[in-house]
């Protein structure tokens, strides 16, 4: 009962500071909540008209089904460019983390004469728009009477994918302390075994990540996909030639399961990173 | 017994697979790509055979004909540039400085949209957008929005699809120069009479310049030369230089024009890029 | 033909070891013999070349210029793999990825050794850190990874265990405790141990014998006692402990003494402790070896008069009283408060005196300000 005596002496805040105070120290927070809920609209719209009972064209809601998940490859051709996008992934992820990673440790542990110039090398294809890439290359697939198909979609993949492995893995060579290298020699291990021992498990999780970036930069291709592979029908290629007609239910299932599984790949990353820092 | 290669080769071993690839796949198709560029129909020919004739003509046949859709890629490609910044910039900047533990989770959230098919995404904006959505017709009802009018098709559209599928290249890039800011920086500002806006103009932003320089060219780049998004979110009158080189390709086979115009638009790239890290002045970029 | 490397034993000798990087000299024309089995310490200020020769030791550098024997084995060229020296780096440079265990076996799995269970114990309950064997180096605090590194390197018993500036990351108290531990592993163990560092207390704590650097080249060399009580150069006066240094001439001898005018006032110095080649010297003082009296007073030794206190610090163990003189210079000087008698004050008139032996002469040429600068490193945080 004696807490109801307000102290006169101790000022309040008036409440319409208050509430501009809050806006101001929370803005930013409000403002996240908008960026990331339109970040996620068409990836939530996809994911719930992969429930859609759509039939052929899955521009209306008809109706709740499951149907559609459980038989993902109910579309004609579907699976087909599942697994082609897959196969050629897997390939262009294989050949460009090994070429790339090489690449890497030429550039970030010896200082040679055309260092820079490899350096610039590299960031060109990355600042060369998908179409000339794309286009490029199929002329020279022509000039060589090669027609386009699934070889020369997978080396185009890991043409465009060779840079962004070097980028990522040089970053992680960059964070490693030469220092654990010294150490290495000082404990009697030769070039090879510390490269074996110490720096090769130290870079791994670089590796890992940039085969994880060429792998989805590879699967998600539609522009250089397009000039190279012919008639052979990738995930994306299939999507935009149904774009017209509608594509079906079951496209959505695979794009939401591609969604959920890197999703789940990326935390469990995470995961085991904390884990090993404890 | 130990395994010393001379130190001198080494990188240059480790190099040669990597840059032979590079030089054959990517290399030599430019310049396979320059020699096509100057190329006219053989006269009597089949459509599609050509031979070599050093038209430099075709250049500027190409870029004359082609200007309105030149002029389009590059004033939609700045457009979705600037709007990605202006949406992407508060974004990196609540995650680097106001999320406190949950900084990674909101990386990978920022992130994880993009795990599902760019096409599919563009589709479903398309769909969202379009006369079958729920959107138009509400704002229709609503006498927000003519009778008429869409959405989709339009240049809005375009711009707002390349806006969207461009925001990671230009989040990441700003979030790692926002994050390497160290807090005390700005504690100084403020301890040195820097209200909270000055402190932002003064010190936050030209600390952050080389994550924007890095953002705008991971942006920019790609999206001028994009063209799935004019070709699902657009119309006829929306079509960028990337939708002409493709049918000039697919369509209309004629490599010669395709071919200048992807030079052009490569070198027009080029130009805007240099001229742009001149003036930011940052030498660092990968 | 070539002994085996890593069966070398003996004294270590640097033979005019140079090492330059472009224009930069980091080491230069350096000769050095470090007996086996004893501690020894590069001591200098950052930048002076000790970690440098260190690392060319190790094998880590190789020299521009000249040639380093481990015994009879010339090692100058092998590899930091063949030599049987081991480091203890300033960071511990632990592998992140393998357990303690793993981190102390590396060096055993190189090298073929069978009972690598038996060692990796054996040298863990040396630095009593036995329960930490399965961790990760993460999960360790600085001391204990200093340990660890230590323990990672002494189980190879190397012909020569180097340390650089390992004890740097350390608070204070761990410091202290660490430099006491060290001292007694060497012992214990019997290694040669090469230790670099720039905190001259830690050497002197430390070390039998001190070699002090500066800019690539020797100054001094000789055990702490030496160093301190008979400094050569100007360098190693101010950069061990703090000296008065007083210019002056030599008037004349008296036996084995020299007579030294000092702005007028006169006083002697044995012959043998003076480094001067002409008849300019500086008069070398250590502050703690002055006494204050007020003018008037019956004194033995040398004396200074004309004195008066510019400044008092009193510390607790000691008073430190900064004494202007006439000429206009000012001395240090350390009081012990161990008869308590009240300090003197600020103004007072006071004559200063001290046994002439301890007394010692530098060269006239001498730049008296080396070896003052305030290394940012040595200030405690």
């Amino acid at each position: 009962m004696s807490q109801k005596i307000k102290d006169a002496s101790i000022p309040t805040i008036p409440f319409k500071a208050r509430l501009s105070r809050w806006f101001g120290r929370n803005l930013l927070r409000i403002y996240m909540i908008f960026g990331f809920t339109y970040l996620f609209i068409p990836v939530a719209y996809t994911f719930a008209f992969s429930f859609n009972d759509s039939g052929k064209s899955n521009l209306i809601w008809k109706g709740f089904t499951l149907s559609n998940w459980q038989n993902p490859c109910g579309a004609p051709q579907i699976c087909n460019a599942l697994a082609n996008s897959i196969k050629i992934g897997l390939l262009a992820t294989i050949f460009s983390t090994i070429l790339g990673t090489m690449i890497a440790f030429a550039i970030g542990r010896y200082q040679f004469k055309g260092r820079s110039t490899s350096n610039l090398l590299i960031f060109l294809p990355m600042a060369t728009p998908e179409i000339v890439l794309g286009a490029s290359l199929l002329s020279l697939f022509l000039v060589f009477k090669i027609n386009p198909g699934f070889w020369p979609t997978v080396i185009a993949h890991v043409m465009f994918c060779v840079s962004f492995v070097v980028v990522t893995v040089k970053a992680r060579i960059a964070s490693l302390d030469p220092r654990l290298e010294q150490a290495a020699m000082d404990l009697y291990a030769n070039e090879l075994e510390t490269f074996r021992r110490v720096t090769l498990p130290l870079v791994a999780p670089g590796i890992a990540g940039a085969a994880l970036l060429a792998f989805s930069l590879s699967f998600d291709d539609f522009i250089i996909t397009n000039f190279n592979s012919g008639t052979l029908i990738t995930f994306p290629k299939f999507v935009y030639v149904a774009a017209a007609r509608g594509i079906p239910a079951q496209a959505n299932v695979i794009g939401s399961s591609m969604f959920f599984l890197a999703l789940a790949i990326v935390i469990a990353g995470q995961l085991v990173n904390r884990r090993k820092a404890r | 017994m130990s395994i010393t290669v001379p130190k001198v080769r080494v990188p240059y071993l480790l190099l040669f697979p990597g840059f032979a690839f590079l030089f054959t796949f990517f290399i030599l198709p430019i310049v396979n790509l320059a020699q096509t560029s100057t190329q006219t129909p053989i006269a009597g020919g089949d459509t599609g055979q050509y031979e070599q004739s050093f038209a430099f003509s075709n250049y500027i046949n190409a870029f004359l004909d082609n200007r309105e859709q030149f002029a389009r890629s590059f004033i939609y490609a700045t457009l979705a540039t600037v709007f990605a910044l202006a949406i992407a910039y508060p974004l990196a900047y609540a995650i680097a400085f106001k999320s406190g533990k949950f900084k990674n989770i909101l990386l990978v959230l920022v992130v994880a949209p993009f795990f599902t098919s760019f096409l599919l995404r563009t589709i479903a904006w398309k769909q969202i957008l379009g006369e079958e959505g729920f959107l138009v017709p509400t704002l229709r009802n609503l006498h927000l929005m003519g009778q008429q009018t869409t959405i989709t098709s339009t240049s809005i559209a375009v711009v707002a699809g390349m806006t969207y599928n461009f925001l990671p290249f230009m989040t990441l890039p700003l979030y790692a120069s926002l994050e390497r800011i160290d807090p005390r920086t700005i504690e100084a500002a403020g301890d040195l009479y820097a209200n909270g806006i000055t402190t932002f103009r003064r010190v936050t932003v030209p600390l952050s310049l080389p994550g924007v320089v890095a953002g705008t060219l991971l942006t920019f780049i790609p999206a001028a030369g994009d063209y799935v998004n004019a070709a699902i979110l657009g119309s006829p009158n929306t079509k960028m230089i990337g939708n002409v080189i493709e049918s000039r390709y697919f369509k209309i086979v004629d490599y010669p024009t395709a071919a200048a115009l992807s030079f052009t638009l490569m070198a027009a790239i080029l130009i805007l890029v240099t001229l742009y890290i001149r003036k930011a002045g940052t030498e660092e970029l990968v | 033909m070539a002994l085996d490397p890593i069966a070398a034993r003996g004294d270590l000798r640097l033979t005019r070891i140079t090492k330059s990087y472009g224009d930069f000299t980091a080491v230069d024309d350096l000769t050095l013999t470090i007996p086996k089995g004893s501690f020894f310490a590069l001591l200098g200020p950052s930048g002076c070349g000790k970690t440098t020769t260190l690392r060319m030791v190790a094998g880590l550098e190789e020299p521009t210029v000249g040639s380093i024997h481990l015994g009879e084995t010339d090692i100058t060229t092998t590899r930091p793999y063949q030599r049987p020296i081991n480091t203890v780096f300033q960071n511990y440079a632990l592998f992140p990825h393998l357990t303690i265990f793993e981190n102390i076996a590396f060096g055993l799995r190189r090298r073929g050794v069978k009972d690598v269970k038996e060692q990796v114990d054996k040298v863990l309950s040396l630095v009593e850190l036995p329960h930490l064997a399965q961790r990760k180096p993460t999960q360790l605090s600085g001391g204990q990874q200093q340990r660890i590194a230590l323990a990672r390197a002494i189980v190879n018993r190397p012909a020569l265990l180097l340390l650089d500036e390992p004890l740097g990351a350390l608070d204070l108290k761990l410091r202290r405790q660490m430099q006491i531990e060290l001292k007694w592993i060497q012992r214990e163990v019997g290694l040669t141990f090469v230790h670099v560092t720039h905190d001259q207390e830690e050497a002197m704590t430390m070390a039998d014998t001190i070699a002090v650097m500066n800019e690539g080249k020797i100054e001094q060399m000789g055990t702490p006692a030496d160093l301190y009580d008979d400094p050569e150069t100007a360098f190693v006066a101010n950069f061990l402990g703090q000296s008065n240094l007083i210019k002056g001439k030599i008037d004349g001898n008296d036996g084995d003494n020299l007579v030294i005018n000092l702005f007028g006032q006169k006083i002697s110095m044995p012959k043998a402790r003076s480094h001067a080649v002409d008849s300019s010297l500086y008069a070398g003082i250590r502050p703690e070896k002055f006494r204050i009296s007020r003018t008037g007073s019956a004194l033995r030794g040398n004396t200074l008069t004309g004195g008066h206190i510019e400044d008092v610090s009193y510390i607790g163990v000691s008073t430190q009283y900064v004494v202007a003189m006439p000429w206009g210079q000012e001395l240090m000087v350390f009081e012990q408060n161990d008869d308590g008698v009240p300090p003197f004050n600020k103004g007072e008139e006071v004559v200063i005196s001290w046994e002439s032996s301890f007394t010692f002469g530098l060269r006239g040429d001498e730049d008296i300000e080396a070896g003052t600068e305030v290394n940012p490193e040595q200030l405690d945080e």
